[in-house]
């Protein structure tokens, strides 16, 4: 040992040991921290969402009481859209399918959703506006999307939405689709069959199901 | 324990199958088991399009059921993109890297050992999905949710599979950048690197950027099914479109880490063929750089019909139009480097060629489908399929098949059959051409993409382009043999194998010998390519 100099060579090999340690440290990192990013597109998206009204994230819920009163503005096609996921055995329609609104003017739309399922269910819808930008002008008072829904085995029910949008609707927005999608609550629905017949389901159990697709909001 | 000293003088191969194999270190022999796992999986691969190819024949069902024609393209496309097409790529940077610039090995060949064999077990599990209940997955390579949530019992091995591949690929990644940043012999300055070095550089960096962003949207996929998470469930408060925005995310870069290291190799070969050196080698780095970076902001082309904000698509359109530009820089500087040269036309040449024409045919059908108003029309539909095989098969996979004539033998000490090898080659380019070309047609007249039936009127072309396919996939039959035999013997190759090459691998012995450049060559501008001396 004592008699060995130092080789250059050996040298080299020392310090690029450390390098190549330092590279992968510093690699493993970064590649870490873009797992993170992953996730950070999350956060992200809601964001761009709230700004850009993407996904009905700008329609903002008013009290009736609180709203303004606006006359003679322009008038615009709204179209009323209804869907109900492969998971919940409803019927669910708009009763119309357009209507001619005033900006600014409070109006109804219609639905109506009827259990053709032989037990009772609760559902949830899930709302869009199309074009994206529309929903940042649009106002809800009222609407059954606000809470859940129960409809017992072969119940009907109306629907409504009261809403208005703002006069201050950019002027190329000649028209603006609002739609619905039903979603069953398979926990709530769960719930409520258990307690009320006090035996066991034969509803799958949510957390064994193979589509996620028809799963509810998770509280 | 072996001190560095002694590594320095021994220079025998470890013994036994299990300690030259599956113990193996050496960047050489690791880059072999790449290309060797690679070229089975480019075949199993293979034999699912033949199905593919066989249920479209014909209009109307004859052959499979639609739920197992679904499995066959997703797998398909996983076992081609994960499996043939990225390890070959690896495969070549472990055995071209460390020589071409005078390196003794990769810079971690531990780590090496372990992204190698990871493999074997990634996809032995995603295969094995085809035979679980309920099949493999369905629902496109995309993975798109809902519908790949509805995968049976198959799902999390598939999801495992995928994150197994990632892990994969990073240290490989990791380890390519190390060798590339540490392991330079004294002269070997950057910008005297080999493109191939140059382009495999920047695919690494790119690989360590995306793929952790797919492993974390398929970990939020297993918990939207099993841990109850909304991320991507609208019935929750979630958005399946935010995992098309994650997956692009991923998925654009990742185009660019399959076609990448391919530019690179068409980059040495078309020099030594025209004997004359690569024109506008500087252009050509910073045109891979920016390529690299402007895959990152364009990923929402393939999403223009999702319901994006209008200001969004046009920015989308115009940033993806810009990647033409430096794509555009490159054909550019391969046709100028031939531009007067004294070519000759060997195999790998002819690969090279048929890469440049045919994948800038892929560039513009690309063009195309990056008009917003035109992609509403071609999405989804067989205009896509044509293009992303003009780009991948006559792109990535040419320059694959172009870079193992070129080294070949480096790699075996041997001479291929070139009669062989022309043969192999101009059947390919005709009958790619029959398989793909058609696709065009279908696509523009609407014949959607992954579905197994369609209407009659799709017939002529459906049947030229499966014929051209088949033959195709026969074709690839010679390319095994020829490399067999070229393994087992045949003329024998001179250390620079052919007259115009130039660079630091063709001044080692052919075959390599197992280890090289323990000592670290001497670089001076006779020996290299490529430099700022031009
Ligand atoms: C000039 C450069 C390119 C442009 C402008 C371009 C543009 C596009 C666009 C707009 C799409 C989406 C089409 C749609 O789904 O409607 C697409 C799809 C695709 N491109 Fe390219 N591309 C280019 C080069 C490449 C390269 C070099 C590769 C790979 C080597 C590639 C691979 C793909 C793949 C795999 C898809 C389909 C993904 C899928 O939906 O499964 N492209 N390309
Ligand atoms: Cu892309």
């Amino acid at each position: 040992m004592a008699d060995q100099q130092v080789d250059p060579q050996t040298e080299r090999k020392a310090v690029q040991r450390k390098a190549n340690r330092r590279t992968l440290r510093r690699l493993i990192l970064i590649s870490i921290g873009m797992f993170g990013f992953g996730f950070a597109m999350w956060p992200l998206y809601e964001i761009f969402c709230d700004v850009t009204g993407f996904g009905g994230r700008g329609v903002q819920e008013v009290a009736a009481d609180d709203i303004q009163h606006y006359q003679d503005q322009r008038e615009i096609t709204m179209r009323f859209d209804a869907t109900v996921n492969s998971g919940l055995n409803w019927q669910f329609e708009a009763v119309d399918s357009a209507k001619t609104v005033q900006l600014g003017k409070l109006s109804v739309a219609s639905y109506t959703s009827i259990n053709i399922s032989d037990e009772p269910v609760i559902g949830h819808a899930v709302f869009n506006v199309a074009p994206p930008e529309a929903s940042l002008y649009f106002v809800k008072t009222e609407c059954f999307c606000f809470t859940e829904q129960l409809l017992l085995a072969g119940e009907k029910k109306d629907m409504p939405v009261t809403y208005y949008i703002s006069p201050d609707l950019p002027d190329d927005i000649e028209s603006i689709t609002l739609s619905y999608t039903f979603f069953k609550n398979i926990p709530a629905t769960l719930a409520y069959n258990n307690a009320a017949k006090k035996e066991i389901s034969n509803q799958p159990n949510p957390n064994n199901i193979t589509t996620n697709d028809t799963r509810a909001r998770g509280e | 324990m072996t001190t560095i000293t002694h590594e320095d003088h021994h220079d025998h191969k470890p013994q036994g199958f299990l300690n030259r194999w599956v113990f193996s270190t050496n960047h050489k022999d690791i880059g072999t088991l790449y290309l060797v796992f690679a070229l089975l999986m480019f075949f199993i691969g293979g034999a699912m399009a033949m199905i593919i190819r066989a249920e479209l024949f014909m209009p109307g069902m004859q052959l499979v059921q639609p739920e197992f024609f679904n499995q066959m393209t997703t797998v398909h496309a996983l076992v081609m993109v994960f499996g043939a097409v990225m390890p070959a790529f690896v495969g070549f940077a472990n055995w071209m890297i460390p020589l071409m610039i005078g390196a003794p090995d990769m810079a971690l060949p531990r780590m090496n050992n372990w992204s190698f064999w990871i493999l074997p077990f990634a996809f032995t599990m995603l295969v094995s999905t085809l035979f679980m209940d309920g099949g493999a997955p369905a629902g496109g390579w995309t993975l798109y949710p809902p519908l790949v949530l509805q995968t049976g019992d198959s799902f999390i091995f598939a999801m495992f599979a995928i994150h197994m591949l990632g892990i994969s690929s990073i240290m490989g990644a990791i380890n390519v950048i190390a060798t590339i940043l540490n392991m330079r012999a004294p002269g070997m300055t950057l910008l005297r690197m080999p493109l191939f070095v140059w382009t495999w550089l920047i695919t690494a960096f790119l690989l360590i950027a995306v793929m952790p962003v797919l492993a974390g949207a398929v970990t939020m996929l297993i918990t939207d099914r099993f841990f109850l998470t909304s991320f991507f469930n609208a019935a929750g408060g979630g958005d399946p479109v935010l995992f098309q925005h994650i997956f692009w995310f991923f998925g654009h870069p990742e185009v660019y880490i399959m076609i990448l290291p391919a530019f690179g190799i068409i980059s040495e070969i078309i020099p030594t063929f025209a004997r004359k050196p690569l024109f506008g080698y500087t252009s050509m780095v910073y045109a891979t750089v920016s390529i690299a970076f402007l895959s990152f902001i364009v990923w929402a082309h393939h999403m223009f019909t999702v319901g994006m904000p209008l200001g969004a698509e046009i920015y989308f359109m115009l940033a993806t139009m810009m990647i033409s530009i430096p794509t555009g820089v490159k054909v550019f500087n391969w046709i100028a480097t031939m531009w007067r040269g004294s070519m000759t036309f060997e195999t790998p040449m002819l690969f090279a060629l048929g890469f440049v024409v045919l994948f800038t045919i892929g560039g513009f059908s690309g063009l195309m489908l990056a008009i917003v108003p035109a992609d509403f029309q071609y999405h989804d539909t067989y205009f896509v399929v044509a293009h992303f095989h003009y780009v991948l098969v006559t792109g990535s996979v040419f320059a694959l098949m172009a870079g193992t004539y070129y080294w070949l033998p480096k790699w075996t000490g041997h001479m291929y059959n070139e009669r062989l090898g022309k043969w192999h080659f101009w059947l390919s380019v005709v009958f790619v051409n029959v398989l793909f070309f058609p696709q065009h047609y279908l696509g523009l007249a609407g014949m959607p993409r992954r579905i197994p039936d369609y209407s009659p009127q799709f017939a002529d072309f459906n049947m030229l382009s499966s014929i051209g396919g088949f033959a195709f996939g026969l074709t690839q039959l010679m390319f095994v043999y020829i490399v067999w035999k070229c393994a087992r013997g045949g003329e024998t190759a001179t250390a620079q194998v052919w007259e115009g090459a130039k660079g630091l691998e063709w001044t080692v012995p052919s075959p390599a010998p197992f280890h090289t450049f323990e000592t670290p060559p001497k670089i001076d501008d006779s020996v290299v390519a490529h430099g700022n001396h031009m």
